[in-house]
């Protein structure tokens, strides 16, 4: 027996206004393509490109608790955000994140990326040593490889010694997308 | 076998359940209870130890709250549920002429065991009585229907 729409979506809100998700969910249109948009109690948690739900439901529940669910309601006020971000509208994201899920070094090193201005680039040997770690660049490469929230912690902004793009979890071709949009594309 | 996250769990569940829920309350009455199903099964979701059976026990959340409404229904109403908004109107329409004499637990079960197609078993726990209750109120609910002249 099907279940319609409205009433999905009345439980989904329904679910999320009592606080008995431990992760909601929602998929989210943008020009770098379509993203998985995840938030706690504590905040955003992540954000994923050419996410598979159920593959991601399944990592999420491991990582927070089982009662993950989509429901777009809560992750209203990011999309919103990100939606501000990819008209040229927002350089800061105002979203309290939670990496709750990340190691020691990882949140260090997050916690530097974060404070990586719109419109600017660093190296990745530059972050290492703002995290106290200067010989870890590879280490800091695997962290924005793992980056659980991308475009909101702007792990884009951050490039090779030579200023060459090298790697993004989204893919290079995204890297280039968003940096041409904040005006930072080094060597263009 | 692990608790799957709550998203697969309804995603599987949501279509069996509102098909019993409609079974036992209607249309109308379903679509409440079948959000309430699925909070209360959110609420008891983190004290599952395993994946196993998770079918039966939606079913059995959604009975209980089917119950539950039908409890609330017959406290407040001589009549069963509202059947005025079920898909197939006719039969039930049908039943609902023919049975509008019989006492009120006859009524209940004969629409529970021929409008519904439920089991005693369900039947008796839609209505807070034994599965062999259930089947005595059905057959002299029937026996009563047809020893009336029927129009």
């Amino acid at each position: 027996m099907t279940v319609s729409p409205q009433l999905d979506r009345r439980f989904r809100d329904a679910a999320a206004a009592e606080g008995l998700l431990d992760v909601a969910f929602e998929l989210h249109d943008t020009p770098v393509g379509r993203l998985l948009v995840a938030v706690t109690d504590h905040g955003v948690c992540e954000i994923s490109y050419d996410a598979d739900p159920d593959a991601e439901a399944e990592r999420l529940a491991r990582a927070f608790g089982s009662r993950v669910l989509r429901s777009p309601r809560p992750t209203d006020e990011a999309r919103r955000q990100l939606d501000e971000y990819f008209d040229g509208k927002r350089r800061d994201f105002e979203l309290e994140v939670d990496l709750r899920a990340a190691r020691e070094f990882g949140r260090a090193v997050l916690a530097e990326l974060a404070r990586v201005p719109y419109g600017e680039v660093t190296t990745y040997g530059t972050l290492a040593a703002r995290a106290g770690r200067p010989r870890a660049a590879r280490a800091v490469g695997t962290v924005m490889n793992r980056n659980p929230v991308p475009i909101v912690l702007p792990c884009h902004r951050v490039v090779g010694s030579t200023g060459s793009l090298v790697g993004y979890a989204g893919g290079l071709e995204r890297k280039r997308t968003l940096l041409e949009l904040e005006g930072a594309l080094p060597n263009a | 076998m692990r608790v799957p996250p709550f998203e697969r769990f309804y995603e599987d569940q949501q279509g069996p359940v509102l098909k019993q829920l409609r079974g036992m309350l209607g249309r109308d009455a379903a679509d409440d209870a079948f959000q309430e199903t699925f909070l209360r099964a959110l609420r008891a979701y983190p004290t599952l130890q395993h994946g196993r059976h998770l079918r039966a026990w939606a079913l059995q959340i959604a009975r209980n709250v089917a119950l539950d409404v039908l409890r609330r229904t017959r406290a407040t109403s001589a009549d069963v549920p509202d059947l005025a908004s079920v898909d197939e109107p006719l039969p039930y329409e049908e039943l609902r002429r023919l049975t509008a004499e019989l006492p009120q637990k006859e009524r209940a079960a004969v629409f529970l065991r021929y409008g519904y197609d439920l089991s005693y078993e369900d039947i008796g726990a839609a209505l807070g009585s034994s599965s062999e209750a259930a089947r005595q109120a059905t057959s002299s609910g029937v026996r009563r229907l047809r020893r009336k002249e029927l129009p």
